[in-house]
């Protein structure tokens, strides 16, 4: 049947099972939201307060449900609002489709009214993205952006669309969704590596994104048990292994636990699976590890011996290789090993409790045992994030949203939207910081709009808490632009937008105000006073080891 | 740090070259030289990259380059099984007397001489990359008034065949 290019561009989203997309309208896409309109019994569109926010909330989707996020947006500023949003995606193997109107062909490259060369822009972020010129070749290159988004290593996908091809007409013929197949290759000798492993004395695992992007918890469980080997797992992992496992060694890194770094620098085989060596966890590639042999497995061969050389490397799906690693692990016990590792964990840093003021583990743990080990919890970037890494007790990997590899300040709360628009059935509670909070709380109008229910709760120790813990250990206690002085009164925002808000100093304070928060089933904002002093710990400072831990 | 090559068969889509120089530049690897060009296939171009670098280097190079969409096939080339060729041309002020070591030069290295205009000759020199560097050295002498180098084309000897 014949279709203008908008028409076709819906269609194929629907055809690959697309239903909700994020967005903001603007001139270059005018024609695409016309066709959203016609089709808008069969998708929802979300426009969010800002482009950003759309791209964050695609992304919050995407990793709530696995499935593929889309995002769409005008040319030129629309598109360079994408921009942080994409590279977040990126950085963490996100599966996202972004589609960008543009001016019409003969107007591109005569620096046109809103006209960018989006394209050049989000090369190095984007897995591969495509300018379509022609009407003809519009349904194969969104088909051919689905496959490549969701398959192998995850990512986004841009697709450009000049205003001249989304109202250009063509023949449109429906096909079946594509298949972002599971590679079953393996490269790489998993029988010799399985023997090493069978040797090995004080082996250690060390996991991350891959594991949970592979769905392999079930196989890297049968690895752990069946070996007996301890697991420690990266930002990107947190959920995969449940906390009460005693093989489960906690987050490793520069805010992991003291046990999870000491058992990978003492082990003697360690086990890198789905993760590449970031310099968050391996502060210091030299000496990671130094005293192993290292075996890495990852579906991208560019990760491996990229930051740390390995001494052995599989490269493959890691579900996959895992599966076929386990057919030649010997059950086995090292008890001398665990009892190390056992008396490490007594070690552990401990916060201390309070009655009377609010303290981030506390907002943390509370957060968790009310709104539930099924919530989705999301967050922005600092020190809020870390101590929802540290003290959650999530137990489902695609359950925690957080922006690992980019970092970017101002993710947690489209993600949120995204994620609860995804998962309505399920709270989704939002931490952030004042810092973090006040780059994109403007997408309270969207959680308004369409009465999305997420609960923020803003960690406000009023200063940006992770430059000022750094600014404090290592530049004299110089603070420079990291106290802003911002009187925000936060209940008077959120109320304005139309939100909820809360104010709370005590423990008793917020904890009446989460499980009211919980009740209400609108946009909540619970700002929580914390004092600027507060530390994450443990902390290993950079190019350092785990000798150089700081634990007070 | 060692000079290597290495060939890559893309597809021959608009923005393909920036894609991969953009991945140099975001990467920090070393782009020596490089010369692309369709190839008897119309939906293929061939890329021959010359880089600097060490062994690690290259073959994070040769990864993240072989992982762009547009790839179809990367391979490393050593000059043993390869030809890896590469054109001068390099214009010398001629004087009038005392051209004799240059026209010397000229006939041990079988360099072409294609033009002669305005006092100047343009030589030609269709070599490998080495006897390039050293036929430029051993005329470092002579008054050079412009030097082009094409960067180095590369191909295996004998029959391969690429699956695409």
């Amino acid at each position: 049947m014949k279709l203008n290019g908008s028409e076709i561009l819906v269609n194929v989203l629907l055809e690959q099972g697309v239903d909700t997309v994020f967005g903001y309208p603007g001139g270059s896409v005018l024609n695409i939201y016309d066709a959203l309109y016609k089709y808008s019994d069969r998708i929802t569109h979300y426009m969010t307060a800002h482009e950003q926010g759309a791209a964050h909330a695609a992304d919050g989707y995407a990793r709530a449900t696995g499935k593929t996020g889309v995002v769409i947006a005008t040319s030129g500023p629309g598109a360079t609002n994408l921009v942080t949003g994409i590279a977040t995606a990126y950085m963490d193997s996100v599966p996202m489709v972004a589609i960008t109107g543009n001016v019409p062909n003969p107007l591109i490259g005569c620096d046109s009214f809103q006209e960018v060369y989006i394209t050049g822009i989000t090369m190095p972020i984007t897995k591969h993205n495509f300018v379509v010129r022609d009407v003809n070749e519009l349904a194969d290159t969104v088909r051919r952006a689905f496959e490549i988004a969701g398959s192998g290593r995850p990512g986004p996908v841009l697709i450009d669309i000049p205003k001249d091809v989304s109202a250009a007409m063509a023949e449109y013929e429906p096909c079946e969704a594509v298949k972002a197949g599971r590679t079953s290759e393996i490269k790489g000798n998993v029988e010799e590596i399985a023997e090493l492993i069978n040797r090995s004395e004080r082996p250690c695992i060390y996991f991350g994104g891959g594991v949970r992007l592979s769905e392999a918890g079930d196989e890297l469980r049968g690895l752990i048990e069946k070996a007996d080997i301890p697991a420690a797992y990266t930002l990107m992992a947190a959920g995969v292994l449940g906390y009460g496992e005693r093989n489960n060694l906690g987050l490793i890194g520069m805010h992991g636990t003291y046990c999870a770094n000491l058992a990978a620098h003492r082990s003697d085989v360690l086990i890198a699976i789905g993760t590449r060596f970031s310099d968050r966890v391996a502060l210091n590639t030299e000496k990671f590890a130094q005293n192993a042999r290292i075996i890495h497995i990852d579906i991208d061969p560019s990760e491996i011996n990229k930051n740390v050389i390995a001494d052995y490397s599989i490269v493959g799906d890691v579900k996959a290789v895992l599966s076929e690693m386990l057919k030649f692990i010997k059950p086995a016990k090292h008890d001398a090993w665990m009892d190390q590792i056992d008396l490490w964990k007594s070690k552990s840093y401990v916060p201390e409790d309070s009655d009377e003021v609010l303290k981030p583990h506390y907002i943390v743990q509370k957060s968790c045992e009310l709104a539930g080990k099924d919530a989705i919890y999301v967050t922005d970037v600092g020190q809020h994030q870390m101590w929802a890494a540290q003290y959650l007790r999530h137990t489902h990997p695609n359950n925690f949203l957080t922006s690992g590899g980019l970092g970017t300040m101002g993710y947690g709360y489209g993600a949120a939207i995204g994620a609860s628009i995804a998962r309505p059935e399920v709270p989704v509670v939002h931490f952030t910081g004042d810092g973090s909070f006040h780059m994109n709380l403007n997408e309270l109008c969207t959680a308004v709009s369409y009465n999305v229910p997420v609960i923020s709760v803003i960690f406000n120790n009023s200063v940006l808490g992770m430059v000022h813990q750094w600014q404090d250990a290592f530049y004299g206690k110089r603070f420079s632009s990291s106290e802003p002085n911002r009187v925000t009164n936060y209940k008077a925002v959120a109320e304005g937008f139309g939100g909820v808000g809360y104010h709370c100093e005590t423990p008793a304070e917020f904890e009446a105000a989460m499980k009211e928060a919980l009740t209400l089933n609108r946009p909540v904002w619970i700002e929580c006073v914390v004092d600027k002093d507060e530390k994450v710990l443990p902390m290993i400072p950079s190019g350092k080891t785990v000798n150089d831990i700081i634990m007070k | 740090m060692k000079k290597q090559c290495m060939v890559l068969l893309v597809e021959n889509n608009a923005g393909v070259l920036a894609r991969i120089s953009s991945l140099f530049v975001q990467r920090g690897f070393n782009i020596h030289s490089l010369t692309v060009s369709p190839t008897h296939n119309e939906k293929i171009s061939r890329i021959t990259i010359m880089t600097i670098g060490d062994e690690k280097t290259f073959a994070q190079i040769m990864k993240q380059t072989g992982k762009l969409v547009e790839t179809k096939l990367i391979f490393s080339v050593e000059p043993t099984f390869s030809l890896i060729h590469e054109i001068l041309l390099i214009k010398f002020s001629a004087k009038e007397n005392g051209n004799e070591d240059l026209e010397s030069l000229i006939s041990i290295y079988g360099v072409k001489v294609v033009d002669r205009t305005g006092g100047c000759i343009i030589c030609e020199l269709c070599d490998t990359p080495q006897r390039i560097d050293s036929f430029i050295e051993d005329t470092e002498k002579f008054e050079v008034v412009e030097l082009c180098r094409s960067g180095a084309i590369a191909m295996e000897r004998g029959h391969v065949t690429y699956e695409l």
